[in-house]
C-alpha cells in the first residue's frame, strides 16, 4: 500500500516538474539566440518572485514544525544540572532564531528586490571597514557570552568529586546489553578487569574475586537510583565504543574499552513523579493510541496468517514511561536495541530493592 | 611533454598528435583531468544519494519492501532489510558523500579547471602528477564500489570508523574484508588528493600570470589555494591513523586497541587507545569539513559577484575569512570529542575555539548578503544555488553554535540533531556550491554549450524546498532524544510517536532525489545537444573567459593574457556616472586602467 503511495507521489511529481518546465518555458518565448541559456528579464522576475516565496517557505516549515514537533521535546529534566543545561539551550535557540529569522530575510528580500532587469545600474559598493567591523564585533559579543556561560555549566557538570557521598555506579557495555555494578555496602567498586571475566562462573564483568571490595558488589540489569542523591557513574566497555545516553537526565558519556569514563548527575524527579508530568502523560496517551492502531492492524495479519498455519504476531504492550539508557555510539547490528530501564525511586524504594539483589559473593559462591 | 606556463614552448602544442587514449583517457590536460574528475564524481554521487534513499525508506517504512528486495537480493532476506545493511549504507553514503564528491568531486573538478584558467597558466605545474592524482581516485572509488560486492558486506562501522568496531571481524561482520578494501581505498584516495594538492599549492604561487598578484586572484583561486593547504596540512593524519588501524586488524599490534573480550574470549590487544584514534581521525575530519565547504564557498563569491553585477563585497574580508577559517579549523577538532572520555579541560578549550570559528563564518555570510544589496541580480540557476548555499550554510551554521559548546553538546551529541546540524551546513550547502559551478563553467567545460536553463530552475527548487523539508524536521526528531544509526526506532515506545515525521522526512528525500534525475538529463544532453552561447556567456571578469571555446593543451593561442586589475570591477563607473567601459558593466582582468580611472584600493 505504502508502495504504491509512494509511486504515485513519484509520478506526480513527475508531472509536476514537467509542467513547471513549461511554464517556464512559456514565460520566455522570445529569447534572444545570442542569449541561450542566460536568465532574462522574465527569469529574473520570476525567479525573484519565488525567492520571497521560498522566504515565506521557510517560515512556514519553521513554524509548522514549532506547531506539530515541540511536543516531542524531552520533558523537563530529571537531574539537577539539567534545568540550566535547558536554560542555555534556550538562550541559545532564542539567539539563533533571531539572526536566522533576520539574515534569511535579508537574503531572500535582497534577491527578490534587486532582481535584475535590462539597463538597470547595480551599485559599484566594494568595501565598508565600519560594516565589516559591526558584523564582526556583534559575533564576537555574543559568541563570548556563550562561551563563558558554556564553559562555567561545563565545568561544574563534569567536575566529578566525591562531595556529598555520591552513589557510585559501574555502567557496564558490551554488544548489545548494559549492566549496572553498586559499590554494595561499602559503596566501593571491587577491582575489576575484562581478563578476569569467568563466563562458565558467571562473573560475567570480570571482578578480582580475592579483592574485599567486590564481594558485596550488587549487579543488576535494571538501574535503581535513589532520588536526590548524587550518583557517580563510572563507565566501562568489555568489546567496542558505547555510549551511555541518558537523554532524560542531560547526561552522556562514551563507554571505552580499556579506560574507565566518568560522568554525574543528581536525579531530582522519580519515575513516578514524571509519569504524573503533564507533558509526560500526553506523550503516553498519544503514544498508547498509536500502539492500539497498530494492533489493530497486528490483529488483522494474525487471522490471514492463523488461516495459512503460520506463526502470529506478537501484539504491543501498552506502554508506561520510564526513564531509560541508550546506546548512542554505533556498536554493532543490534546497536538500535541496546538499552536499559533507569527507575528513580525513594530512598525506602530504593533500600528495599536493593535488600533484595544478591551480592557478589552470594552469585558466585549460593552454597554459602 | 606537460605544458607549462612558458611562452616560449607553446608552439609545440598545435603539432604535438594526440590519441584518443592521450586526450580523453591519460590526458594531461587540466580540463580533461577537470571533466574525468566531474564525472566520476557524479557518478559517486549518485550511488551515494541513491543508498541514502534506501535508508530512508527503511527508518520511515521498516519492514518488507519490493524495493529491498529487487536491490538488496541476499541483504533484505525476504525483502526486509538486514539490520547490518543498514549500517553499510550508511557508513558508505557518507564515505562516497564526504571524500569522493565533495572533496574530489567538487574540489577536485573545479580546482583543475579553474587555477589554471583563472590565474593565466597554459597548465598545471606537473600534468604528469596532475594525471596520476586523478588516476589514484579513479582506482580508489572502484575499490570502494567493489567492496559493496564482498561476501561479508562492505565497511559498517559508520564513516568514522571507530575501532575497536573496525578492527574487529568479531564485532560485525562488515569489519573484514569490506573494512580492508575501504582501508585500502582511503589510502589512495589520501595519496591521490596530497597529489593534487600539491599541485593546486605549486601552480597558485608560481603560475600566475604578469599582473595577477596575490590580491588579485579572484576568490575561487584563493578558496582553493588555501583549501589544498588544509589538505596537505591534514590528510596525513588521516593516512596514519589508517595505517596504524590495519597494523591493529592484520599485525596484531595494540594502537587502538586494549582489554577486549569478545564473544567468549580475551583478545592479546593491551595499552592502546580508541581515543588516540579519534583524536587523529578527527584532527582530519575537521579540517576536511572545511575541504569540503571552502571551495563551495569560492564558487559562491565568484558567481554571486558575476550575477549580481556588483563587486563582492569586502574582497580584503573574505580572503582574512578563508585564512581564519583554514587556521581555526586545524585546532577545533576535539569538538567531535567532548563526551569520548577525553579530559573535560581539553573540552573546554575546545569549545572556544570551535565558536570562535563562527566570526569569519558569520564575517563571510554578512558580507554574502551585502553583495545582493543594490545588485542587478541575474537569476541563473548557478546563482540560485550561490544564494541557495548562504541560506543553507546560515541555517546549518547557526545550529554549530549549540554542538560547539560543550555543555549543549551532551544531550545531542551523536543524535538527529547532528545529522540535521552537518546536512545543512556542509552536505546541502557543499552540494549547492557543486551545482552553481557546474552550471556556471558548463559552457568552460563542454566548448561553449549551455545547460538548459529550465531544467535548471526546476531543479534548483525542488531541491531548496526538499533539502529545507528534509532536515528541518529532523532537528526535532534530535531533540527528542533519537540517536542516529539507529536501524528502526521500534524498540523504543517513547520513539513511536516520531514515525510520521519520519514518513515525511523520507518523502521530501524521495523527491529531492527524483530532481537530481532533472539534473543528470540536463547534464548529459547538454554535453551533446546543448546550445552553444557566446564566447563569456554571463559577461564575467575573469581569465577563463577569454580563452577559446574549442579545448587544446595550452588554453590561449598565442600570448597569455596579462592582468591589470582585479576580478570584481563589476558597474564600476566613472566620476561622471557612465561606466569604465561605456555601454559594458564589466571590465575584465586583462583590460588596462583607462584613463582617469582609479584602480581600486582593496
Amino acid at each position: 500500500m505504502t508502495v504504491l503511495l509512494t509511486l504515485t507521489v513519484l509520478v506526480l511529481v513527475g508531472i509536476a516538474i514537467w509542467q513547471m518546465t513549461k511554464i517556464f518555458e512559456l514565460s520566455q518565448l522570445k529569447t534572444d539566440s545570442s542569449e541561450v541559456g542566460v536568465a532574462s528579464d522574465s527569469d529574473n522576475k520570476y525567479n525573484g518572485y519565488l525567492l520571497f516565496g521560498f522566504l515565506i517557505f521557510i517560515y512556514a516549515i519553521t513554524i509548522f514544525s514549532f506547531y506539530k514537533y515541540t511536543k516531542f521535546l524531552l520533558p523537563e529534566a530529571a537531574s539537577a544540572h539539567g534545568a540550566e543545561y535547558d536554560y542555555l539551550m534556550l538562550i541559545s535557540f532564542i539567539i539563533i532564531f533571531i539572526v536566522q529569522t533576520i539574515t534569511q530575510a535579508l537574503l531572500h528580500y535582497f534577491g527578490y528586490k534587486y532582481r535584475g532587469e535590462k539597463g538597470k545600474k547595480a551599485l559599484f559598493y566594494a568595501d565598508n571597514d565600519r560594516l565589516e567591523f559591526i558584523w564582526t564585533i556583534i559575533p564576537v559579543v555574543v559568541l563570548a557570552g556563550l562561551i563563558l556561560w558554556g564553559l562555567y555549566t561545563w565545568t561544574n557538570i563534569m567536575d566529578i568529586n566525591d562531595d556529598d557521598d555520591p552513589l557510585i555506579v559501574e555502567l557496564y557495555a558490551q554488544q548489545f546489553n548494559w549492566t549496572a555494578r553498586y559499590g554494595g555496602e561499602d559503596n566501593v567498586l571491587g577491582e575489576s578487569n575484562v581478563r578476569m571475566i569467568d563466563i562458565d562462573r558467571a562473573n560475567v564483568l570480570g571482578l578480582d574475586e580475592s579483592d574485599p571490595n567486590a564481594s558485596d558488589d550488587i549487579i543488576v540489569k535494571e538501574l535503581h537510583l535513589p532520588v536526590g542523591r548524587k550518583v557517580n557513574f563510572k563507565m566501562r566497555s568489555q568489546d567496542v565504543l558505547h555510549s551511555a545516553y541518558m537523554p532524560h537526565f542531560r547526561a552522556q558519556m562514551n563507554c571505552v574499552p580499556g579506560m574507565t569514563t566518568q560522568f554525574s548527575f543528581t536525579p531530582i524527579t522519580t519515575t513516578a513523579e514524571m509519569r504524573r508530568n503533564a507533558d509526560v502523560m500526553e506523550k503516553v496517551k498519544r503514544t498508547n493510541k498509536i500502539r492500539a492502531a497498530k494492533n489493530i492492524e497486528i490483529d488483522q495479519d494474525n487471522i490471514a496468517l492463523a488461516a495459512a498455519g503460520e506463526p502470529l504476531k506478537e501484539k504491543l504492550d501498552p506502554w508506561e514511561f520510564d526513564y531509560i539508557l541508550l546506546c548512542n555510539k554505533i556498536c554493532g547490528k543490534s546497536h538500535y536495541n541496546m538499552q536499559m530501564k533507569i527507575i528513580v525511586e525513594t530512598q525506602e524504594e530504593y533500600d528495599a530493592w536493593m535488600a533484595q539483589q544478591q551480592t557478589f559473593d552470594a552469585t558466585m559462591n549460593p552454597a554459602q | 611533454m606537460s605544458a607549462t606556463g612558458h611562452e616560449d614552448n607553446h608552439d609545440e602544442h598545435h603539432h604535438h598528435k594526440e590519441t584518443f587514449v592521450t586526450k580523453y583517457i591519460f590526458s594531461q590536460d587540466h580540463k580533461m583531468i577537470a571533466k574525468q574528475y566531474l564525472i566520476t564524481g557524479l557518478i559517486m554521487g549518485f550511488v551515494g544519494i541513491a543508498m541514502s534513499l534506501l535508508f530512508r525508506m527503511q527508518l520511515a517504512w521498516p519492514g518488507e519492501s519490493p524495493v529491498f528486495e529487487a536491490l538488496l537480493g541476499d541483504w533484505a532476506p525476504g525483502g526486509v532489510m538486514d539490520a547490518d545493511m543498514y549500517l553499510a549504507l550508511v557508513t558508505i553514503h557518507g564515505t562516497i558523500m564526504v571524500f569522493f564528491v565533495l572533496t574530489a568531486g567538487l574540489s577536485g573538478t573545479f580546482s583543475n579547471l579553474l587555477i589554471p584558467l583563472q590565474i593565466g597558466a597554459r597548465d598545471m605545474a606537473s600534468g604528469f602528477l596532475n594525471m596520476l592524482s586523478y588516476w589514484m581516485f579513479f582506482t580508489s572509488s572502484v575499490i570502494m564500489m567493489l567492496s559493496l560486492f564482498v561476501e561479508a558486506g562492505p565497511a559498517a562501522a559508520g564513516w568514522t570508523i571507530y575501532p575497536p568496531l573496525s578492527a574487529l571481524e568479531m564485532a560485525q561482520p562488515g569489519s573484514g574484508l569490506g573494512m580492508t578494501l575501504w582501508l585500502v581505498s582511503m589510502a589512495i584516495f589520501i595519496a591521490s588528493s596530497l597529489l593534487g594538492s600539491l599541485n593546486y599549492i605549486v601552480t597558485v604561487l608560481n603560475l600566475r600570470t604578469k599582473g595577477m598578484s596575490m590580491t588579485r586572484l579572484p576568490l575561487t583561486i584563493w578558496a582553493f589555494f588555501v583549501t589544498a593547504i588544509i589538505g596537505v596540512i591534514s590528510f596525513p593524519v588521516l593516512l596514519s591513523a589508517a595505517l596504524l588501524l590495519i597494523m591493529d586488524r592484520s599485525f596484531g599490534t595494540s594502537f587502538f586497541l586494549s582489554d577486549i573480550f569478545i564473544q567468549g574470549e580475551v583478545l592479546h590487544y593491551q595499552g592502546g587507545s580508541p581515543v588516540l584514534y579519534e583524536h587523529l581521525f578527527w584532527f582530519l575530519g575537521h579540517p576536511e569539513v572545511y575541504i569540503v565547504l571552502l571551495p563551495a564557498l569560492g564558487i559562491t563569491s565568484e558567481v554571486m559577484s558575476t550575477n549580481a553585477r556588483k563587486p563582492i563585497f569586502g574582497y580584503r574580508a573574505m580572503v582574512a575569512s578563508i585564512l581564519a577559517i583554514a587556521f581555526l579549523s586545524t585546532i577545533v577538532w576535539g569538538h567531535h570529542m567532548f563526551i569520548s572520555g577525553m579530559n573535560p579541560f581539553l573540552g573546554s578549550v575546545f569549545t572556544f575555539t570551535t565558536l570562535l570559528i563562527a566570526i569569519p563564518s558569520a564575517v563571510k555570510a554578512f558580507n554574502y548578503i551585502t553583495t545582493l544589496w543594490k545588485g542587478n541580480l541575474q537569476l541563473n540557476p548557478a546563482m540560485l544555488f550561490s544564494i541557495g548555499l548562504v541560506s543553507t550554510f546560515i541555517t546549518g551554521g547557526l545550529t554549530g553554535i549549540i554542538l560547539g559548546d560543550s555543555t549543549l553538546d551532551i544531550n545531542v551529541h551523536d543524535t538527529y540533531f547532528v545529522v540535521a546540524h552537518f546536512h545543512l551546513v556542509m552536505g546541502i550547502s557543499a552540494l549547492y556550491g557543486l551545482f552553481a559551478g557546474v552550471y556556471h563553467w558548463f559552457p568552460k567545460m563542454f566548448q561553449g554549450r549551455m545547460m538548459n536553463k529550465n531544467l535548471g530552475y526546476v531543479h534548483f527548487w525542488i531541491t531548496a524546498i526538499c533539502a529545507y523539508g528534509v532536515f528541518f524536521p529532523m532537528h526535532f526528531v534530535g531533540m527528542a532524544g533519537v540517536p542516529r544509526r539507529y536501524y528502526e526506532n521500534t524498540a523504543f515506545p517513547m520513539f513511536d510517536e516520531l514515525t510520521d515525521v519520519n514518513v515525511l522526512i523520507t518523502i521530501f528525500a524521495l523527491i529531492a532525489g527524483a530532481a537530481q534525475l532533472v539534473f543528470l538529463y540536463n547534464f548529459i544532453s547538454s554535453i551533446f545537444y546543448g546550445k552553444r552561447g557566446v564566447l563569456n556567456p554571463w559577461k564575467s571578469n575573469t581569465l577563463e573567459w577569454t580563452a577559446p571555446q574549442e579545448h587544446f593543451h595550452g588554453n590561449w593561442h598565442g600570448e597569455i593574457p596579462h592582468v591589470h586589475r582585479w576580478a570584481y570591477d563589476y558597474s564600476k563607473t566613472r566620476e561622471d556616472g557612465e561606466y569604465v567601459i561605456p555601454g559594458q558593466d564589466f571590465v575584465p582582468q586583462n583590460i588596462p586602467l583607462q584613463d582617469d580611472e582609479e584602480e581600486m584600493n582593496h
